[in-house]
């Protein structure tokens, strides 16, 4: 009898413990000898994955990216519906006079946490070769952006006037602007990023109970009323197959400001998840 | 699927396809409302041009879609099923207009006809779901009745304090002094069920936070009847505590209601009636009027209800026969109704210190519980019971009255 699969996620918020408690009773259900352990940073689950500690874990992109450096094998398995084709844009006062990125030199943008992809890394390759100054929110260091208050601090400190830009995911800009964070009309988008892809389930290993594991998750109907409002709460309509395509500016992103070197060491400067 | 709006397509031959105009609307500005309302009327998998002046409407488009599992292809969306999804297995809460005979804990707390989407934890602790035993026709018009019939003490009543003889100001205290034990009684006994009573049967929910209204205020006005001439409160005798801690362990809210409102509210509006007739002062009167109005209401509730359930479940009959019985052995080594308060009835009816008064006040409280008797033989009859029982059961109630 095989052992159970033992997934790591990382305690973003309270929810996930709702969230990954439920989805174990929904797969116990189906018969799949599933377990969770909890992490307080990515940096942490990613280590445990690579050593084996941890059959499978419910990866940041960034994660990802030091997965698949450490272990060139890992694989993506599964990852949500909405966690394809995101995009983060650069955005600035409605009144103000910059039209396109290059004009923001000597100029300061407010950035999600160091280590928030659709906060940080990749809207900040929109500046590439623009000299400008960077405000970080460090909100949830280690959480790789998934706490949204560093994108929200930007957003604001934008609409306050203490900054010239802001970055942040396509998403947040819609909600900020919905929930009055950001004033109605009061803002403007000077650059959009390409699509990237966001979290996925990534394995490292071979347990044998993983093809069951991602053909349950495959499986998950939003019409199952015991599934959807875990799927609610983890944003998702339904589980698709993983993919690793949508990970190349993150890669780039990370290689241009150093986050990790090729084996996956981290060698951000000052980065303390 | 939900009816969409006529939408004017634009492209040609395959390539036609509807499309929306969100005008100036943003999405950040209510324009996904629009957007919703186009998509119900396309099939899952049909695609709808969105176009629009809102400098966002690209951003925000895609964000938007993917949260709700559509997907977008530049200014396309093509439209997911997951809000259909949603409600897969959803039912209605039964209709609006009529009640069921039981209400499933699934319904939970929904109005009643909604469409209930299914996940949600089922309603714990409604126990009494059976329509049988909660419900009458009575309860809408008699809710209805209740909420325009709720009066205001401050204003309801003149508090210009009388000026009595010291001796009946004694016993009109005194007797406020009961009246308030009583109507605290009367407002524990329905609050402990009113959380059980599944919200299905609205109106009988609603009824019963209108008695617990009621009975909140008959606990405000006898209090400041009590106080209004700056005299201490009387006595709070231990066989009318017994006699009223006998109705707050009823476990059965049919018995419960049988026993509070029908027998002891039912000879409560023989005793207001006296109040109101032989008050001594204008604010005694006047706050034993519009409390007895409440109190016919709620008489109303418990017979209509009663009647309903025992039409359905003859036996009950048996089981609240045995209640009374009951409740009469376990309060027979107890005073009752104590001869404080007897007395101060007698001195109130009086309305002066001399002789003739106090004759005159004590047939009267004879009368009184001749009245109380004749009350309870006529509604138990109508509830069903032979005569002889109805009046071996009135006569062993509580002689504390409640």
């Amino acid at each position: 009898m095989s052992p159970p699969l033992l997934m790591g996620a990382v305690a973003y918020d309270p929810k996930v413990v709702t969230i990954w408690d439920g989805f174990r009773h929904w797969f116990a259900d189906e018969g799949l000898d599933f377990d969770y352990v909890l992490y307080s940073h990515y940096e942490r689950q990613v280590e445990d994955l690579v050593a084996g500690r941890i059959d499978a874990a419910w990866n940041s992109p960034l994660a990802w990216i030091r997965t698949r450096r450490m272990v060139p094998g890992a694989r993506a398995v599964a990852m949500r519906d909405t966690d394809r084709d995101l995009t983060s844009v650069l955005v600035v006062r409605a009144t103000s006079t910059i039209e396109q990125p290059a004009d923001l030199a000597g100029a300061t943008v407010a950035t999600g946490a160091v280590d928030s992809p659709q906060g940080t890394l990749l809207p900040l390759g929109l500046l590439e070769g623009v000299d400008v100054e960077v405000r970080r929110f460090e909100v949830g260091v280690g959480l790789h952006g998934d706490h949204v208050g560093g994108e929200r601090d930007a957003a604001r400190a934008l609409a306050a006037g203490d900054v010239d830009a802001a970055c942040m995911l396509d998403a947040n800009h819609l909600l900020f602007s919905q929930e009055g964070t950001l004033p109605a009309g009061g803002t403007r988008v000077i650059a959009q990023t390409s699509p990237f892809d966001h979290c996925n389930m990534s394995v490292a290993g071979d347990h044998p109970l993983v093809d069951r594991f991602v053909a349950l998750l495959l499986a998950m109907d939003y019409a199952d009323p015991a599934a959807r409002p875990l799927m609610d709460l983890e944003g998702l309509t339904r589980w698709l197959p993983g993919r690793v395509t949508g990970y190349a500016a993150l890669e780039a992103a990370v290689d241009r400001v150093g986050f990790y070197d090729p084996k996956g060491a981290i060698t951000a400067d000052g980065y303390r998840p | 699927m939900a009816t969409g709006p006529e939408l004017p397509e634009v492209g040609a031959g395959a390539d036609r396809v509807p499309e929306l105009d969100l005008g100036p609307l943003g999405l950040d500005g209510g324009g996904h409302l629009l957007l919703d309302h186009a998509l119900a009327g396309l099939s899952p998998g049909s695609t709808l041009r969105v176009v629009g002046g809102d400098p966002h409407l690209a951003v925000h488009l895609g964000a938007w879609a993917r949260r709700r599992g559509h997907r977008v292809e530049g200014s396309l969306v093509v439209r997911g099923d997951a809000g259909d999804r949603r409600l897969v297995g959803a039912e209605r809460a039964g209709t609006p207009d009529r009640v069921a005979e039981r209400a499933p804990a699934t319904w939970s707390l929904a109005a009643r006809g909604a469409v209930i989407e299914q996940g949600a934890p089922p309603l714990v602790g409604a126990d009494l779901d059976r329509r049988e035993e909660v419900w009458t026709e009575l309860a809408p018009k008699l809710y209805a009745q209740a909420a325009a019939g709720q009066w205001d003490p401050a204003t309801a009543v003149d508090w210009t304090p009388p000026h009595l003889p010291d001796e009946v100001e004694d016993a009109v205290v005194q007797v406020m002094t009961y009246l308030v034990e009583n109507e605290q009684a009367a407002l524990a006994v329905p609050a402990r069920f009113v959380g059980r009573v599944h919200p299905h049967f609205r109106e009988v929910v609603q009824f019963l936070a209108t008695q617990l209204a009621d009975e909140a205020r008959h606990v405000e006005v006898f209090t400041r009847r009590a106080r209004l001439c700056g005299r201490q409160l009387g006595v709070s005798g231990a066989g009318g505590r017994a006699s009223l801690q006998t109705l707050l362990d009823e476990p059965e809210w049919p018995v419960a209601a049988f026993l509070l409102s029908v027998l002891g509210e039912g000879t409560f509006l023989s005793l207001l009636s006296f109040l109101e007739r032989h008050a001594p002062d204008h604010v005694t009167a006047r706050i034993a009027q519009l409390s007895l109005q409440d109190e016919a209401r709620h008489v109303a509730f418990a017979m209509g209800h009663l009647g309903e359930h025992l039409r359905s479940d003859p036996a009950l009959r048996h089981r609240l026969a045995a209640a009374v019985r009951r409740r009469h052995d376990v309060l027979a080594r107890t005073a009752g109704l104590s001869d404080a308060v007897h007395d101060a009835l007698v001195v109130l009816a009086a309305g002066e210190w001399s002789q003739e008064a106090i004759s005159r006040g004590w047939a009267q409280v004879a009368r009184l519980q001749e009245e109380m008797d004749d009350g309870r033989r006529r509604r138990l009859v109508r509830l069903g019971f032979a005569t002889t029982e109805a009046a071996e059961l009135s006569a062993l109630h509580t002689r504390n009255f409640m």
